[in-house]
């Protein structure tokens, strides 16, 4: 119906400095400007990323704002206690000579005794004392945390042995970053003690050079003399960083910007741009500049603003330009194009969104339309929010505080100054703006002297200097105020309209001749600024003219306003970099009357809150009313028009059943008819040709099991089951011409399936969820017999739905609270809707369903053999692999012709090496081995031939589905206490593991809001990858080196537990996902073993030991009944490696928690399940006695119970790959 | 939570328990008994009184058979206004079942159009489709459907459909996010006691201010009488699909979800019952 749906996003924060220097954020789920009153001092400029804020403040120094968090920014240290054995002493402390350090680090080299670990700065503080590792390398350790060698440095290992004559331990304390919410000050400290000068200009980004987890960030810096800095150390644990780096010029700065990405460009002062190359994972700081010519050869450059792929820039007059052909292989790009609009500064924010103040009302205005390929957008529009607490009138500012903090400007508001003065001069009432600092001794602020002149920023320096010498040029300087602005898409390659003779570049010579020496510009503004001072009258005479010439400061002249102007608040500076907007993202910042602002208010009368409005609770009542008067007394009556026969038809193509299979055309047909009990029923008719006899297939509707969508960009394919074809594991597979046309027939058919099976509207409770390799989530409603024993409802049988949305895991509880993973890590919370994606219309709820994104990554690999002659090269043998290939290699995959996987993803990034594969890499990202089909090593040794390396490539993915956002922590895995139907919990605990491994508790998780408020962070000594939390508070959960642990005393009262308590591994396995169930507790490792927990009970719920039950499994999920689920992997070697199959342990019963067998359901390509939801018991029967035959045959899930073949299966699958594959 | 979903279903599922009684004038053979049926609201007369029809000649002679027609009250009824609107604007406030009387003479040339095929409902019922998506969409949507597609709404209305009916129309009530409602609302306003058969305008569904407009804006812009006052006692009753919505309900949902099956939002006027 809507013919859309509302987006919701993370809130996230638009910063800005007033010309006050006051420093103000907006959220964008406000329509507020929050002043920052944490910030005693007057801000200069800010520069915002996601999680924290930059500013240079008015004392020039920087500092650093980081945005609180539930999880908590925390360090560890660590030290190693080294002790040797003598005869005497046993093990002591008394080294030999020759030995390590008594306390050193890990190599031994380093002296590190435990004072030695000091804070780094006073933004710090100690979490709690040292304390002794006892995990080791997975495995807990005895006697006090100690390992054992022959000798340093050796291989350590947790048993003391006759020769073991050392032994060390490790100990580690946190420290924990306090100074959040609040300006911590940055020490301007370099290599070689304090910088030389204060800073100017600030501008950070660089945070999709390297991988997400390391979170290192860039800062670059403009010093007043025009040197350019670079923060180094940065990143998730050192929000500060460590020292400021000299980067080397062409000349000196005035301006810097620093994307996202590897785009840095900065200003000249002589208003040319330059542009850092080689900017790489290893060396964020680039390594060379390339010149760029101003748009505007007659006016300068003198702020530039750089995103992913675009570069902004603004020239002396005011105009914007965009640069043309900017991508990360052409970080120049290759021309510029003239914009609309009149700006004192512009910032590129987050999607490359742009942000800028105007020179006509210094209102911060955003970029409307940027789309990633429409990258300059369409139209500027006004951000028009009030302020918090709104001053009405400057005065009621301090004085003082108005010019120590005018005082700092940036040159546009400094050029104002000189505006300011002359009004007053005339006596005139203008004064909108802050008075700035006269270069005279101020009788107000004796402190504003020339001393502190040097100060001022520098671009000022250069608006000054023009608004002098137009001073002297006037009368020329008409024509350009008067010429209009220059059009849009206009490309300024040629001649620049520009007909005013270029005061600019009569001045250029002079600039640049004074470059060498940084001392000039100072005593040169000085004079210009006595200069100006003294002849007021000069200035005057020519103000109009000269302010609109002169790179900024035209509002109060142009504007004429009167002098409550100041209730327009007056922006000096504004940072996007932490502004999650998109070119779809609805804003309540804009409230002029235009169409958005009204669509958005239409939204927000028709969704949500109106859900409750008086308006519509009366229309259901009446029709209810309407119904019971007109229909309820009359049900005898005829119906005018019967209910007949509906026939849907139209061509497709089949995936023919016989050798050799290929697709063929057929006519397909659904007719649709009211079923014995009235409900809706259908067959599905597929008719072909077969050596020139017509033929047909049928399916009748209420036997469909599942459709599965099997998008990619060759064809419009979807796979139709029923319990038959999964057994067979040959779906009838089918492809429509277009994307629309399947959609329409997978909708329709969908809902015929629902209606013969009489269901509707959302999942119940005890659904259970799963997930395709796709992304695609799929939902069943359980069966009451399902769990019965000893004859459930086959798992083939069960009837699966499409929801809206793409996950890559989805975890439930019994009360209804569903959680989702992306494939990004984005957090979801299931909203209680059905539909999105492509079901519109009636198979989708109106309400619920909002607007999910996720991001992922194609990868490709470039192979490489080594030869005598040449090294490594691109050309391999004859029978070797592509040179570009997929995984196998079997496939060959370019850079040019990857695609992404369906035409709904698209491409949002350019191609780059990836690091992070498994095996480790080399510096420039390549693996080793011997030959082709090997394992790999990150590096180079004399036995390996070939090289690889990985390349990634993200898409983006736009659908709809129910699903809100749970911002901002990403997550890996959730749990959710799985629990009885009937149990009345009130706040349902709910447990998690960030991406970064941390261990998270949700608070506030209820019926009502599934949700929750805040995570509580839950110390661990390692990163944790699994968890899940059972029937009485049992968490369990698994850390990155495939430890187990088992939480203490988690309760209501307690809901994050005292303790971790670690549990040994089964004997050489790393573990890699753990389910608790009511009282089960289920593990898999990386081999793909099921372990099954022996001898827990409710004094030691740690249990005895692990006990195998099969291998070639990926997944457990274990239910509420202690019902026990998984997705089977194929058998090592097979074909279709990466592809699941959903199974249900049978023979599950109180008193024997193993279960006997396999039952095989959905799949392949099936990559997680969770039947958390479904409590719902089955009359209990007593099991027969089983055959020994058959329980010996039961520890392979892929080896079926007897009335099943296996073999069929695995041929099928390996010759036609009918199943949705990865 | 009812979800608006359930509204369409509502709409489209309601019924009026209707008795047919023969016009007492008409010459039978045998005494006509009354014939009574559920006539879903959303549907024509003649589109759904085959049975009537069926009914009624089996006591009939068949030269004395012309084209069916119906009146309640002495009003004929109009076949092309759908029937929850007939019955809105002449009956609302009378006794249930709705007694319609049968005539086949004396066709009341005046004050009805002749209906001799179930091709002429569908003509009539595709051009109102036509004329409410050129004031929605200037015609956009109707005009990229194919010719079965249009034949897949009428079909759905014809057989009683839903689904069917509403997989087609669901593109009808689509409309951009920034602009946040159609062009123009298609809408009729019809009054009893008006010689003036409705009152059809252009209106927004948003202000050009930014504001939703709601019915009430509605009336007020085109049939100020309609609202009363708050001094003084409801004069009049304004009523869709039978019932009476609230006056700040907004239009632009209204459209979406009370339109009749020809994407037209069918308002009855009529004097409020003096207790």
């Amino acid at each position: 119906m809507r013919g859309n749906t509302r987006l919701t996003m993370p809130v996230s924060l638009l910063w800005a400095v007033d010309v006050y220097g006051r420093v103000y954020s907006l959220s964008t789920g406000e329509q507020q400007w929050e002043q920052c009153h944490d910030a005693v001092l007057e801000f200069k400029r800010v520069t915002a990323v996601q999680q924290c804020c930059w500013g240079i403040a008015c004392d020039h120094h920087i500092y650093l704002n980081v945005h609180s968090s539930d999880v908590p920014i925390r360090y560890q240290e660590e030290t190693y206690e080294n002790q040797r054995w003598n005869p005497v002493d046993n093990f002591s402390d008394h080294l030999l000579p020759s030995d390590r350090w008594k306390w050193s680090d890990i190599t031994g080299l380093e002296h590190q005794p435990l004072d030695s670990f000091l804070l780094p700065s006073t933004n710090w503080e100690w979490e709690g004392d040292w304390y002794i590792d006892e995990n080791f390398g997975g495995e807990p350790t005895e006697k006090g945390g100690w390992t054992y060698a022959m000798d340093f440095p050796a291989t350590y290992m947790k048993d003391k042995k006759w020769n073991s004559c050392v032994r060390r331990r490790r100990w580690i304390r946190y420290r924990r970053y306090k100074a959040t919410d609040t300006w911590a000050k940055i020490p301007s400290e370099g290599h070689s003690g304090p910088l030389p000068d204060p800073f100017n200009d600030i501008s950070c980004g660089g945070w999709e050079i390297s991988e997400e987890p390391r979170g290192k960030l860039s800062l670059w810096a403009v010093s007043l003399q025009g040197k350019v800095w670079f923060r180094e150390g940065i990143h998730h644990h050192s929000p500060e960083g460590d020292v400021w780096e000299e980067v080397s010029l062409p000349g000196e700065v005035v301006q810097i910007s620093c994307g996202p990405g590897d785009l840095v460009w900065a200003v000249l002062w002589e208003g040319q741009l330059i542009v850092r190359e080689g900017i790489t994972r290893d060396c964020p700081q680039g390594s060379s500049w390339v010149v760029v010519d101003s748009p505007n050869p007659e006016a300068g450059a003198i702020h530039v603003a750089v995103g992913d792929n675009v570069v902004w820039a603004v020239t002396k007059d005011n105009k914007v330009w965009f640069r043309r052909g900017i991508n990360s292989h052409n970080p120049c790009g290759s021309g510029w194009i003239g914009m609309v609009g009149e700006m004192v500064m512009i910032n590129v924010g987050l999607n490359d969104q742009v942000w800028g103040i105007s020179c006509v009302d210094r209102a911060v205005y955003f970029r409307q339309g940027v789309t990633s390929s429409e990258l300059s957008g369409k139209a500027w529009k006004a951000v028009n929010v009030p302020r918090d607490g709104d001053i009405r009138s400057h005065s009621s500012a301090s004085i003082s505080s108005l010019h120590s903090a005018g005082c700092f400007f940036s040159g546009e508001v400094q050029a104002q100054s000189v505006m300011s003065e002359d009004s007053d001069t005339e006596g005139g009432p203008q004064r909108s703006c802050p008075s700035f600092p006269s270069p005279e001794p101020s009788p107000i602020d004796p402190d504003v002297s020339k001393p502190r002149i040097p100060k001022v920023t520098s671009d000022s320096f250069i608006s000054e200097m023009l608004s002098d010498r137009e001073v002297k040029q006037e009368g020329t300087t008409a024509a350009t105020t008067a010429s209009p602005s220059i059009p849009e898409e206009e490309v300024a390659l040629g001649e620049p309209e520009a007909k005013c003779p270029p005061p600019a570049l009569v001045l250029s010579p002079s600039l640049s001749g004074g470059l060498g020496d940084p001392q000039w510009s100072n005593v040169d503004l000085e004079e210009t600024q006595t200069h100006l001072a003294v002849g007021p009258a000069v200035v005057r005479g020519d103000s109009a003219d000269t302010c609109s010439l002169s790179s900024v400061a035209t509002y109060t002249l142009c504007q004429g306003e009167p002098y409550g102007a100041d209730e327009h608040p007056l922006w000096a500076w504004v940072s996007g970099g932490g502004c999650g907007v998109n070119c779809h993202s609805q804003l309540n910042w804009f409230n002029s009357a235009t169409a958005l602002a009204s669509s958005v208010q239409s939204m927000s009368l028709s969704i949500s809150p109106a859900q409750t409005a008086a308006w519509r609770k009366q229309i259901f009542e009446q029709l209810s009313e309407r119904s019971k008067r007109e229909m309820d007394h009359f049900k005898h009556y005829e119906q005018a028009v019967e209910q007949s026969v509906w026939v849907k038809k139209g061509t497709m193509q089949w995936w023919r059943d016989w050798k050799p299979h290929k697709w063929v055309d057929v006519r397909f047909a659904l007719e649709q008819f009211s079923g014995p009990e009235g409900n809706q029923d259908g067959i599905l008719f597929l008719y072909y040709n077969f050596n020139e006899e017509k033929k047909y297939l049928h399916a009748f509707i209420n036997e469909v099991t599942i459709l599965v969508p099997v998008l990619n960009d060759s064809k419009h394919t979807f796979a139709v089951y029923t319990a038959e074809r999964t057994k067979q594991r040959w779906p009838i597979r089918l492809a429509a011409a277009t994307e629309v046309e399947m959609h329409d027939w997978l909708a329709l058919l969908s809902v015929s399936c629902c209606d013969s099976r009489g269901i509707q509207g959302p999942p119940s409770k005890q659904a259970i969820w799963s997930v395709t390799c796709k992304g695609d989530i799929f939902v069943c409603e359980p069966s009451p017999s399902l769990e019965a024993c000893p004859y459930p409802t086959p798992c083939d049988q069960m009837f699966w739905r499409q929801v809206g949305g793409h996950l890559r895991l989805v975890e439930c509880n019994s009360l209804g609270v569903v959680w989702g993973v992306g494939y990004d890590h984005t957090a979801w919370v299931y909203t209680g809707g059905y539909g999105g994606g492509f079901f519109q219309g009636l198979a989708s709820s109106t309400d619920n369903i909002y607007t999910q994104t996720d991001v992922k990554c194609v990868y490709i690999y470039e192979n490489q053999r080594w030869n005598p002659v040449t090294g490594y090269t691109n050309r391999g043998l004859p029978t070797d692999r592509y040179m570009w290939s997929d995984a196998t290699g079997l496939q060959e995959c370019t850079k040019a012709n990857t695609k992404p996987p369906s035409p709904h993803w698209i491409w949002v990034a350019d191609w780059a090496i990836d690091y992070g594969i498994s095996g480790g890499t080399d510096r420039e990202g390549w693996q080793y081995a011997a030959d082709f089909p090997m394992s790999y090593h990150g590096h180079k040794t004399l036995k390996d031939f070939v090289r690889r390396r990985r390349w990634a490539r993200k898409c983006k993915l736009t659908t709809t589905g129910p699903w809100q956002e749970v911002p901002p922590i990403p997550l890996c895995d959730v749990t959710i206490i799985p629990c009885g139907a009937q149990s009345s919990v009130e706040t349902i605990p709910l447990w998690a593991i960030s991406n970064k491994g941390d261990v998270l508790c949700r608070l506030g998780v209820t019926l009502l809001t599934p949700a929750g408020t805040s995570w509580l962070h839950v110390g661990t000594d390692q990163p944790f990858k699994s968890i899940s939390i059972g029937g009485a508070n049992q968490v369990w959960a698994i850390a990155r080196d495939g430890s187990a642990f088992n939480r203490g005393s988690v309760s209501s009262e307690s809901p994050a537990g005292d303790c971790w308590y670690h549990i040994p591994c089964p004997a050489k396995q790393k573990l890699q996902q753990v389910s608790v169930g009511r009282t089960s507790v289920y593990t898999v490792d990386q081999n793909g073993n099921l372990w099954f927990r022996q001898g827990l009970t409710p004094s030691y719920p740690q249990g005895s030991s692990w006990e195998h039950i099969c291998n070639n499994v990926r997944k457990v999920s274990v239910g509420p009944l202690d019902q026990v689920w998984i997705i089977a992997d194929k058998v090592q070697g097979s074909h279709s490696l990466s592809c699941g199959t959903v199974c249900h342990r049978l023979g599950v019963q109180p008193m024997e928690p193993k279960g006997q067998s396999w039952d095989y359901g959905i799949g392949g390509g099936w990559d997680y399940i969770t039947v958390r939801g479904n409590s719902i018991e089955a009359p209990r029967v007593r099991m027969p006695s089983l055959t020994p035959s058959l329980t010996a045959s039961l520890t392979d899930p892929l080896r079926p119970p007897p009335p099943r073949s296996l073999l069929p299966v695995m041929i099928t699958e390996m010759e036609n790959g009918n199943d949705v594959r990865c | 939570m009812a979800d608006d979903k359930d509204v369409l279903r509502d709409v489209w599922f309601g019924r009026i328990p209707t008795c047919f009684t023969l016009y007492q004038d008409e010459i039978t053979e045998r005494e006509a008994e009354p014939f009574y049926l559920l006539l879903p609201r959303v549907s024509y007369l003649t589109l759904v009184t085959d049975k009537v029809k069926k009914h009624f000649l089996k006591v009939m002679k068949a030269e004395d058979v012309e084209e069916m027609w119906f009146d309640f009250e002495g009003t004929p009824l109009k076949w092309h206004y759908p029937i929850g609107l007939l019955f809105d604007l002449h009956a609302s406030n009378t006794a249930l079942p709705w007694s319609i009387t049968v005539h086949f003479k004396n066709f009341p040339e005046r004050d009805l159009l002749h209906c001799p095929s179930n091709s002429v409902i569908e003509a009539h019922f595709m051009s109102s489709i036509k004329e409410a998506d050129a004031l929605k969409h200037k015609s956009q949507v109707i005009n990229d459907m194919q010719k079965k597609d249009h034949k897949q709404l009428w079909m759905g209305l014809q057989n009683d459909k839903f689904d069917q009916f509403w997989a087609m129309n669901r593109k009808l009530m689509e409309y951009p996010t920034e602009e946040g409602g159609f062009r123009y609302i298609p809408f009729r306003i019809y009054l009893t006691m008006s010689d003036r058969p409705f009152i059809q305008k252009l209106f927004r569904p948003i202000s050009p201010d930014g504001h939703t407009h709601t019915l009430g804006d509605l009336l007020k812009a085109v049939y100020p009488v309609a609202i009363s006052n708050d001094d003084e006692s409801k004069r009049y009753q304004v009523v869709i699909h039978g019932i009476e919505p609230l006056l700040e309900t907004p239009l632009q949902w209204l459209s979406e979800h009370l339109s009749h099956p020809d994407n037209f939002l069918h308002i009855s006027v009529i004097p409020a019952p003096s207790d």
